[in-house]
């Protein structure tokens, strides 16, 4: 149950944040000034202090959804692989087929612990030179030590740590970006607006060196951009100063994922799952289902495809109430079957959503699912997710 | 009519015998847009510091308490339909219940405006 006072929320949760937390142990991100001049509420998380929120969660996520929203996620781990044969050292601890993965392209795949269990998702990029990973700001130092425990020395794990990524999210995002005068860093390479889902390449912005991917976690249209945090703040002035552009907090970076059916590692994903119970197939690719030799494929394996005995699946929640996160999924006769693993209100619907892990017989889309949340039963129903259908900016299929 | 708040960011009217509780101003700002409130029933009886309600926000959801003992006699309906009345009018039109005072002693445990204005202006 995720139940706090009101009094808790605002002394255990955001003020005490405000007052004690944040300026001891939180490190600053270098746009943490910039956010607070332009009235964010600042939150921990993930070690940093970060804005949850500036005008409003409700309406910051529906500006993402009609406009464009300016996300700071410097918290995650940019990382640079390289050496010989970086893409195959990797396999061995990812299921995507990374090696198969051509310069300008992105893929997006799953760290996996020995037993198989998800320790972390994550985007890998080819980048003609190395390998260019996003990894979650929580988890980004596990990772590193894992990756340089598990990767042969050949394989250098590079932490870009300082250096700031700012997303650009929402249906006017492309259109935002083409007014800043992006141009390719390279000869032969395309301007950002060019590129498709899940392609990336390195520009330069006012002679500053950017990288670049069109991916995002919202659903929609958008872009990564990764820049030197001597020049991050100019960029992101270049861009709220366009009329379509807002700051965006984590609030809505929440809910809008949500939506989305994105799942959040360490709730909709812990080292306690495996990839087909997390409904995550689509990462386990062909050609590394049939090698096989990545960490725990054999349990992995032995539940593709629907052998798992619970998946994630969406809810969609009766009434206006939303179902939180560690809320109970109960049969019958009260025996708890099932958790909430992400929770909330879809601004976007107007109605409660969630994620959840549920017994495999009842994952089908319309099975009605029962939540026990503190003294009430709310009743839910299995839906196809996304909930909001995504706007990504698909190459044309031939 | 006196108003009394409590370090729970709540506000309580009383007038003669009868409470009406809501959240302060300055706790609909910290949660931010409120999308349902769970009202207590009419005739629960509640004792200081039983959980009275909850109010949920996009992201979370809170508790609120039972700021003074008493027989729940009215809700606020118009929450039901419009849960952000508490955003607009959180110490107006944004109530959430009125009580049946059981114990009128307990008032002197909560703030008066100006005091709980120096609590606010602490945090």
């Amino acid at each position: 149950m995720q139940g706090f006072a009101v009094g808790c929320l605002l002394y255990g949760n955001l003020m005490s944040e405000n007052n004690q937390n944040i300026g001891e142990n939180l490190k600053q991100l270098p746009l943490g000034d910039w956010h607070r001049s332009l009235g964010a509420r600042m939150v921990p998380f993930a070690g940093y202090e970060m804005p949850v929120q500036f005008e409003g969660v409700m309406a910051e996520h529906l500006w993402t959804r009609t406009e464009a929203g300016l996300f700071d996620v410097s918290h995650m781990g940019q990382l640079n692989l390289s050496g010989e044969s970086a893409a195959e050292a990797l396999e061995a601890i990812v299921p995507g087929n990374i090696s198969a993965l051509k310069p300008g392209k992105v893929r997006y795949t799953l760290l996996l612990a020995k037993d198989g269990g998800i320790l972390d998702d994550l985007m890998v990029t080819n980048t003609g030179r190395n390998l260019y990973l996003v990894v979650n700001g929580a988890t980004k130092y596990d990772d590193i030590a894992y990756m340089r425990e598990q990767l042969p020395d050949s394989v250098t794990v590079d932490h870009a740590e300082d250096q700031p990524l700012l997303a650009l999210q929402g249906p006017k995002a492309a259109q935002a970006l083409n007014k800043l005068g992006i141009e390719p860093r390279e000869p032969g390479w395309p301007v950002p607006s060019d590129l498709y889902f899940m392609e990336a390449g390195p520009f330069i912005w006012n002679g500053v060196p950017v990288g670049i991917t069109r991916a995002g976690y919202t659903g929609e249209d958008g872009f990564e951009i990764s820049i030197g945090a001597e020049h991050v703040e100019a960029f992101a002035n270049a861009l709220v100063a366009l009329e379509e552009v807002r700051p965006i907090g984590l609030g809505a970076r929440d809910s809008l994922r949500l939506e989305a059916g994105l799942p959040l590692y360490g709730h909709d994903m812990t080292p306690d799952v495996l990839p087909v119970e997390a409904n995550l197939n689509f990462a386990l690719s062909k050609a590394r289902r049939e090698e096989g030799n990545f960490a725990g494929a054999d349990r992995v394996l032995a539940q593709y495809p629907d052998k798992a005995e619970t998946k994630r699946v969406g809810l969609f929640v009766d009434g206006r109430q939303p179902a939180r996160e560690g809320a109970d999924i109960v049969s019958e006769d009260g025996t708890v079957i099932g958790k909430i693993t992400s929770g909330g209100f879809s601004p976007t619907l107007q109605r409660p959503i969630a994620m959840a892990y549920v017994p495999m017989e009842l994952s089908e889309t319309g099975t009605a699912i029962t939540v026990q949340q503190r003294k009430k039963q709310i009743t839910c129903t299995v839906a196809d997710m996304p909930f909001v259908p995504h706007n990504y900016h698909r190459k044309p299929k031939i | 009519m006196s108003r009394y708040f409590t370090e729970e960011h709540e506000w309580v009217d009383v007038e003669g015998d009868t409470a009406t509780v809501g959240i302060t101003d300055y706790a609909q700002e910290q949660l931010g847009d409120i999308v349902f409130v769970e009202t207590p029933d009419v005739g629960a009886e509640l004792s200081q510091g039983d959980d009275a309600a909850v109010v949920e926000s996009v992201k979370a959801a809170s508790d609120v308490y039972a700021a003074v003992s008493g027989e729940v006699v009215e809700v606020n309906d118009a929450l039901e339909d419009e849960p952000a009345l508490v955003n607009s009018s959180a110490e107006e039109d944004g109530w959430f219940f009125r009580l049946t005072l059981t114990d009128k002693d307990e008032l002197t445990d909560l703030m008066d405006e100006k005091a709980y204005k120096a609590f606010v202006d602490d945090l």
